[in-house]
């Protein structure tokens, strides 16, 4: 054992690449269901515990850079593992490894049998992508992983019950093979003024090249691509209907995954690549990125009241939510970014709780309609306390990690002297209010429809997921030294102008 | 003389705008499909052309020559080319099974049909 740990422990970074890459090809080959969810949960968990450690190495050490093949940097392809990514790939694989538990319930009342194991291939494939972009330094390779986690994902959401899951998996291949290509575009006028891909190695490039126009079209350009990922509004109409017809684990691996990888993305390039100067000033777009984000979280939750569909509810709600984040960047101050960093993890878990729920619904209800909610607080009474306190950390309440996020989020306001817009998120929360209470109303107060009596609770292989990640809603929302601690920690090392 | 030294950005910068024209104006998700192809070629265009050197030949090392084109823009681009066809093929698979759900490819007349459900 301590042989084996002696060949691989320098080899961390690229194994958590290289290792989900390579089980996805094995759960082709092994076909069997259950064979292909455990190679799944083994590689999963892994990971996970390969992030954490990670996490650690960097928090105890300082930055890792790790030359993928032996290539010395820059020229060959750097995997760079700083608190940032470290942070956020804690998260991507922590949700991955979780979702994964509720999975094979949750799949087979959706998918045919017979297609599992391609299930857990492609769910291997996205969360390979992922990590990918998550970690190298190269910005090229951003696109590649980028790349395959989308074309994975389009599979994924494809596979829903009804036939409009085909038609809004084909609308994000559009909008998403846009947004790719629009990256590829910048990252290639990148290279163009300075001849090199590597992320480092391009901010230090890029601060001798001075303001320069191919540099600001470059920037437009990614931007734009990272937007249409991350849906940002107004660039977010694919994400309704694809979280709604989505199946509906990959909804909830997708809603706390994709559009959080995209925004540390766009935290990359803002901060790291074309460095907070570059970025901000007489370029008017920290002014462009508050007002979208203003506009989407009062747009996004404003049209969340009005859904009838809850699933579809919950994306609009995640549209509103990504507007936080963007208005976090968009200070450019310490506790502003904190405030968004920190509310990727905490939207990420609370997004993905409430997403399971709605799994559980699905799979004994048969519907996500406000109608099926219908006296559930007595029927399914874990399923929904899952759903009310879940519900409650979007809201913000205080002791739930949506209060955290929200609370670093007018500090921020503040302390850039903009106190309206302190005022505009506490009353976008209020908005959250109105509809998570819509549901919790029906919930409690609203009687069954007759015959419905044999309903019964989620099982326990959907409800532990679920309450793991509601449970985390509430454990650091009072204990934040890991979240805020980290995501302020990285905060301030981007402020700084660090790497 | 005739300078003809932006000509390659020129036609990139149209056939960009052509393929972005043809995914946002048609219905038909073939044809949407075959814009986002021009699209992405257009950004290959562009890669291509940013790695020529002027009297430069290919970069393979041979005596008598001096200057070589930059090879790292044309071997990333055939990484992009791999993507495209990725793309394609997963576009082309959906849209067989739109075509078997719905019976038609045109996006207003799916759009028809689902609010007719939606209504019903």
């Amino acid at each position: 054992m301590d042989g084996l740990w002696a060949l691989i422990r320098d080899d961390l970074p690229a194994l958590q690449i290289a290792v989900p890459l390579l089980a996805a090809t094995l759960c082709i080959l092994v076909r069997r269901p259950m064979a292909a969810w455990t190679v799944a949960m083994v590689v999963a968990w892994g990971s996970f515990l390969n992030a954490g450690i990670l996490l650690h190495r960097v928090v105890t050490t300082g930055t890792i850079s790790y030359a993928e093949g032996g290539w010395p940097v820059p020229w060959g392809i750097e995997l760079r593992i700083d608190l940032l990514n470290a942070f956020v790939l804690l998260v991507v694989t922590g949700i991955c490894a979780i979702v994964l538990l509720a999975a094979p319930r949750s799949i087979e009342a959706e998918i045919p049998r017979e297609k599992h194991y391609l299930f857990y291939a492609a769910y291997l494939l996205c969360m390979t992508g992922l990590a990918g972009m998550t970690i190298t330094g190269d910005v090229f390779n951003i696109f590649v992983f980028l790349e395959i986690s989308s074309l994975s994902s389009y599979a994924l959401i494809s596979q829903g019950r009804t036939r409009r899951a085909l038609t809004s998996a084909i609308q994000y291949l559009i909008m998403g093979t846009i947004g790719g290509t629009f990256i590829l575009l910048g990252i290639g006028m990148l290279y163009m003024v300075t001849g090199t891909l590597n992320i480092v190695d391009l901010a230090n490039q890029l601060a001798l090249v001075g303001p320069n126009r191919t540099v600001l079209v470059a920037a437009a350009c990614i931007g734009v691509g990272v937007g249409i990922k991350l849906a940002v509004f107004p660039l977010h109409i694919w994400l309704p209907n694809a979280y709604t017809y989505a199946p509906a684990v990959v909804t909830a691996f997708i809603a706390a995954t994709a559009t959080k990888v995209a925004y540390y993305v766009l935290v990359r390039f803002a901060f790291s690549v074309f460095r907070i100067n570059l970025t901000f000033d007489g370029t008017h777009s920290n002014a462009v990125l508050m007002t979208l984000g203003i506009a989407a979280m009062f747009a996004g939750s404003l049209v969340a009241i009005y859904q009838d569909d809850i699933k579809r509810m919950l994306a609009y709600s995640s549209v509103a939510q990504i507007g936080y984040m963007v208005l976090g960047l968009s200070f450019a101050n310490e506790y502003g970014l904190t405030g968004g960093l920190v509310h990727v993890f905490n939207h990420a878990v609370t997004k993905c709780g409430l997403f399971l729920v709605l799994a559980c619904v699905v799979l004994r209800m048969g519907s996500t309609r406000l109608s099926a909610f219908a006296g559930l607080g007595r029927r399914m009474p874990l399923t929904f306390a899952a759903f009310v306190l879940g519900g409650l950390s979007l809201i913000g309440v205080p002791m739930t990690v949506g209060f955290v996020s929200k609370w670093y989020l007018v500090l921020g306001a503040l302390d850039a002297g903009l106190w309206p817009v302190a005022v505009l998120i506490l009353t976008s929360s209020i908005l959250a209010l109105i509809y998570i209470w819509r549901v919790v109303e029906v919930g409690y107060f609203k009687e069954p429809p007759d015959g419905a009596d044999e309903i019964t609770e989620a099982p326990l292989s959907m409800l532990v997921p679920t309450w793991i990640l509601i449970g985390s809603t509430l454990v650091f929302g009072v204990w934040t030294s890991l979240s805020a601690g980290v995501a302020s920690a990285a905060a301030r090392m981007l402020i700084g102008g660090g790497s | 003389m005739i300078e003809w030294g932006l000509y390659n950005y020129w036609v990139v910068i149209f056939l960009m705008m052509t393929g972005l024209y043809v995914v946002i104006a048609r219905g038909n998700f073939i044809k949407k499909i075959i814009g986002l192809n021009i699209f992405q070629v257009s950004v290959i265009m562009f890669y291509v052309s940013m790695g020529k050197v002027r009297g430069g030949t290919a970069p393979i090392e041979a005596p008598g020559f001096e200057v070589y084109s930059n090879p790292l823009p044309h071997v990333l681009m055939l990484t992009a080319i791999v993507v495209g066809v990725a793309t394609t093929a997963l576009a082309l698979a959906l849209v067989v099974r739109i075509n078997e759900a719905y019976g038609t490819i045109e996006e207003d007349e799916i759009r028809q049909i689902e609010a007719d459900e939606d209504a019903s």
